[in-house]
């Protein structure tokens, strides 16, 4: 058999294919090559062709047939075959398949072998790829390579013991002794990999952490000695003598005066040398300048160092390079909430950010804009933003718009003001925004008296240029409907009123109903919309009744239901039909910004909390409010949906106004049909605003025998947490009610998050609405919930949870067994 | 740092080191993903982008890209420094590296890189100390024939 080709005539050969077709063949003839030559055991070539192998695989072709032959290869005694061996093993196997157990006991000779190179290539392989088995049988080994004084191997054995330890933590232990004069080293590549070392303990063991303190002195000495020193051409990078050790010692830092008062005082003064003094003309520099600023800020520094650090940041927001700006903006991002006044101060140059063109700067800086906005600057902060989300590109849109609602609604300085820059990201944005933004307008709206002929003015003009965007076309449809009597009258206070007839607006209501782009929400809205201006109209009566009455046989279910319902409007009860229609009452609205403290009620009855705060009211399902009632069981509690405050018509019997104070309320769509018809299917269930949670436990319906029931944490992992908070009925001693408060401390909203429980068979569960579906960033809101426990036996309350959310861009799921519950929740 | 990449423009596999556990196919679609997602990334743009839940660091070299992926709580920019300093070792050795260099010599440029990261952290901060022990392992190999 001829010698099998050379490495590099082969990749000659390969690359000279012109199609993948071709190269696909000239692969699978040498593969075969390769193949016989492996089955006769030749010794001499085998080198060769793994290398070619390798080469192979690296384009993509499988190679799995060459595993063992690295193994022969690593167990081979030439230098140049334990070469490739190792750099096969590496690329080819892996610690899924058993074989690479095999490799073990090579490994272990080699570890123990005369040559520093071979051992070298050891501790590679093993740092790069070891198995937790493998780390297992070889950490001995390991720790030996530790204590030797061949710096070679030192640092090679270093970084091999922090991927055992990063496999297999229990092992750190045994490394403890071998890091006693680690720092003691001159050779600055053991130094490097030593303070990694240190690095990895530290941040797995409280333990270690508290014992390496004491190496703050010399970590500081280590770091002042490389700033000082002069001109050391082995390690010199643009004037900067060794900016790898520099970070990494600086990042040990970090950990090491976390928290701890003594340990960060002893490193003041190195860190604000090395702020002061690092040269930021080049990357280099500016590397070791972030890793200070980001040290600064984690320990327990004095404020004089605090200001420094942001201020190095506000000079990194200037700075031509657009990598050096984007750290600042992330680092910026991590201090806003506990630096606050110190970042208000590059406010500008952030919000310049808006416009850089690179994507991951534009939306550090839109998240860092919106965590700056104040009661302030909202007004100048709002009209960046705003021309931010007409020119930033789709998958911003959403999340801008959200914080663009969120900011109007904490810092609105007006009414107006707040519905224009609604109506504007509505305008823009329109089919971005989320799901929540109607109701939450709608209810803004109602609550802004004295501009509803405005408001409704306005969003009239609106949609008719154009009734594409959805959410725009549903908060124009609702209004016109509430408010089409204050259109057509020709008066507007704020702006030039308009000359608009009633046939017109019915024209653009129709048109919405027909219209190719409205989606079945939509066109539910716009009909109702139609019906209610039945009782604000006066010419066009006759016309309703027409478009009503075609819909009654509207192929969409929605549609056809409701037209037949408001079609019997018309014929039977039409005496009842001002009534029903009447304008929707105000609805009072809490903050959203998390509902007010779930009251738990110590022991005595509070009616006095109850008048202070607003009355609660808002949207609630008819049936789920019965349950409740039925759950609690007793027949001496107020109901829990109070009636509105705002005046009623006086027609109709005394049942039909209790219909009409649950309609109102469950808001948007009066049911033509009287009693027993459950709320409509299309009303849109989306954030159930938190008052009427609010109500429930602000009102002195359950009275806790004992003083209060300590509340849990229930859940906390990535940045999620959720704590229950308990209360007991005082007369059904069986139910619990458990009140779950979900926040959020990442920097990102968690959206359409869903929390589900399970109890066992003994207990009976019932889950309430929750208050919305998203979880805002930065602990700034929370979501509320309600659970209802009946626990008839008395038995240990357990509960498995399942949370679904949507978090930086992906789904996230998680269970959680609930077991810490406090016996007075259920004894 | 969990993984480095080196591909061309037209988006060729140049060398992989991967220094966490994963399956050829999870390997081979997250190079397919990256790559493209690299290649589609305009000039001006900044060497940091955010991919799943790693931070990525990329640099252009004549027709090579240098693609690492870290975590989150390592420095982005000291990152940089890394994927020069390697760019400056393959440069030494081979004097005035190019891409060619590395398809032909690609096991060369694994052993170089194996000298200066091991486990995805930096084992030698002296550029000479790199090179010499190459030299000395080339030596070793020559002997050994």
């Amino acid at each position: 058999m001829p010698a099998p080709i050379r490495l590099r005539e082969l990749i000659r050969t390969i690359r000279t294919a012109r199609t993948q077709a071709e190269e696909r063949e000239m692969i699978q003839k040498e593969c075969a090559a390769i193949r016989s030559s492996f089955r006769e055991e030749d010794n001499t070539y085998r080198c060769r062709n793994v290398a070619k192998l390798l080469y192979m695989h690296m384009l993509g072709y499988p190679a799995h047939f060459g595993q063992l032959e690295c193994l022969k290869l690593i167990a081979s005694q030439k230098f140049t075959d334990k070469r490739i061996g190792y750099l096969g093993a590496m690329l080819l196997l892996d610690e899924r398949q058993d074989v690479h157990l095999l490799m073990t006991n090579c490994i272990k000779n080699d570890l123990n072998h005369s040559t520093q190179f071979v051992q070298g290539l050891a501790l590679c392989t093993l740092g790069c790829m070891g198995s937790s088995e493998m780390c297992r049988d070889l950490a001995g080994e390991v720790e030996k390579l530790l204590k030797t004084s061949n710096s070679y191997l030192r640092k090679k054995a270093a970084l091999c013991a922090v991927h055992v330890i990063r496999k297999v933590p229990e092992l750190m232990e045994m490394f403890l002794p071998a890091t006693k004069n680690l720092l003691n080293e001159k050779n600055h590549g053991v130094l490097h990999t030593s303070v990694v070392l240190l690095t990895e303990m530290c941040e797995r063991s409280p333990d270690m952490l508290a014992h390496f303190r004491k190496l703050v002195p010399q970590l500081v000495r280590i770091l002042k000695n490389l700033i000082m020193s002069g001109y050391s051409p082995e390690h010199d990078v643009s004037g900067i003598s060794d900016p790898f050790l520099q970070v990494r010692i600086l990042r040990l830092l970090r950990i090491l005066g976390r928290n701890d008062d003594d340990s960060s005082e002893a490193m003041n003064d190195i860190l604000a040398q090395v702020a002061t003094n690092t040269e930021t003309s080049k990357n280099v520099g500016n590397a070791i300048l972030y890793e200070t600023v980001l040290t600064i800020m984690d320990i327990k520094s004095e404020s004089g160092l605090r200001v420094l650090a942001i201020n190095i940041l506000g000079r990194f927001l200037l700075n031509n390079d657009k990598n050096i700006r984007y750290v600042a903006l992330t680092s910026l991002l991590k201090t806003v909430q506990t630096d606050h006044n110190a970042v208000q101060r590059h406010r500008s140059t952030i919000v310049d950010c808006l416009k850089d063109l690179d994507v991951s700067i534009k939306r550090r800086a839109m998240e860092l804009s919106f965590a700056l906005v104040n009661g302030n600057n909202i007004r100048g902060m709002m009209k960046e933003l705003l021309y931010f989300l007409d020119s930033c590109e789709p998958e911003f849109k959403a999340d801008c718009a959200s914080g663009i609602f969120l900011a109007a609604e904490k810092y609105a300085p007006s009414k107006r003001w707040h519905i224009d820059t609604i109506m504007r990201v509505l305008t823009t944005a329109g089919s971005y925004v989320r799901d929540d933004a109607v109701p939450n307008l709608i209810q803004l709206i109602t609550n802004s008296v004295e501009i509803h002929a405005y408001t409704v003015q306005r969003l009239y003009k609106a949609i008719l240029g154009d009734y594409s965007q959805q959410p725009l076309v549903q908060v124009a449809a609702w209004c016109i409907g509430e408010y089409g009597d204050l259109l057509i009258s020709g008066q507007c206070e704020e702006e030039e009123p308009i000359q608009v007839t009633e046939d017109e607006v019915l024209d653009i209501l129709e048109s919405v109903l027909i219209s190719n782009m409205s989606t079945s929400v939509t066109r539910g809205y716009a009909l109702t919309a139609i019906m209610k201006l039945s009782t604000r109209f006066t010419c066009t009566v006759n016309r309703i009744k027409k478009v009503v009455s075609i819909y009654g046989s509207s192929i969409d279910v929605e549609l056809q239901q409701r037209a037949v319902e408001y079609n019997a409007l018309f014929k039977k009860y039409d005496h009842m039909r001002s009534a029903l229609l009447e304008r929707m009452p105000v609805m009072e609205k809490v903050t959203t910004n998390g509902p007010t403290e779930i009251v738990q009620t110590n022991g005595e009855t509070e009616p006095a909390p109850l008048e202070t705060k607003p009355p609660p009211s808002g949207p609630q399902p008819t049936s789920q409010a019965n349950d409740l009632l039925d759950l609690l069981g007793g027949n001496d509690m107020t109901p829990v949906i109070p009636t509105a405050p705002t005046s009623k018509p006086a027609s109709a019997g005394g049942e039909l106004l209790d219909l009409l104070g649950d309609i109102s309320l469950t808001g948007m769509f009066p049911v033509g049909a009287p009693a027993a018809a459950p709320a409509p299917a299309s009303v849109p269930q989306i954030s159930q605003p938190p008052f009427l949670l609010d109500g429930l436990s602000s009102q002195p319906l359950f009275n806790d025998i004992t003083s209060g029931i300590p509340s849990i944490t229930a859940y906390s992992k990535n940045g999620l947490k959720i704590e229950f908070t308990f209360e007991r009925s005082n007369t059904n001693p069986s139910v619990t009610v458990i009140t779950i408060q979900a926040s959020n401390s990442t920097e990102l909203d968690m959206t359409d998050f869903v929390f589900q429980a399970a109890v066992p068979k003994t207990f009976q569960l019932q889950l309430l609405s929750p208050s919305s579906s998203i979880v805002p960033a930065f602990n700034t809101g929370t979501i509320t919930q309600v659970i209802k426990v009946l626990n008839p036996q008395k038995q240990q309350l357990r509960m498995r949870i399942k949370l679904t959310y949507n978090h930086k861009g992906s789904a996230m799921q998680d269970l959680a067994e609930v077991n810490n519950f406090p016996p007075q929740s259920w004894q | 740092m969990q993984f480095m990449l080196l591909f061309s423009r037209q988006g060729k596999l140049r060398l992989q080191k991967w220094y966490v556990p994963l399956s050829d196919k999870e390997k081979k679609k997250i190079t397919r993903e990256l790559v493209q997602t690299v290649l589609a990334r305009k000039p001006k743009m900044c060497s940091f982008l955010e991919w799943r839940d790693l931070k990525i660091v990329y640099k252009r070299y004549a027709s090579l890209y240098f693609c690492c992926a870290i975590e989150d709580q390592d420095n982005e920019l000291i990152t940089l420094e890394i994927i020069h300093r390697y760019v400056e070792l393959l440069d030494k050795y081979f004097g005035s590296v190019c891409e060619l260099d590395i398809i032909f010599n690609f096991e060369k440029a694994y052993f170089i890189l194996d000298e200066f990261l091991l486990g995805g952290e930096v084992q030698e901060t002296s550029k000479k100390n790199v090179l010499k022990a190459i030299e000395q392992a080339d030596l070793l190999q020559e002997d050994a024939k």
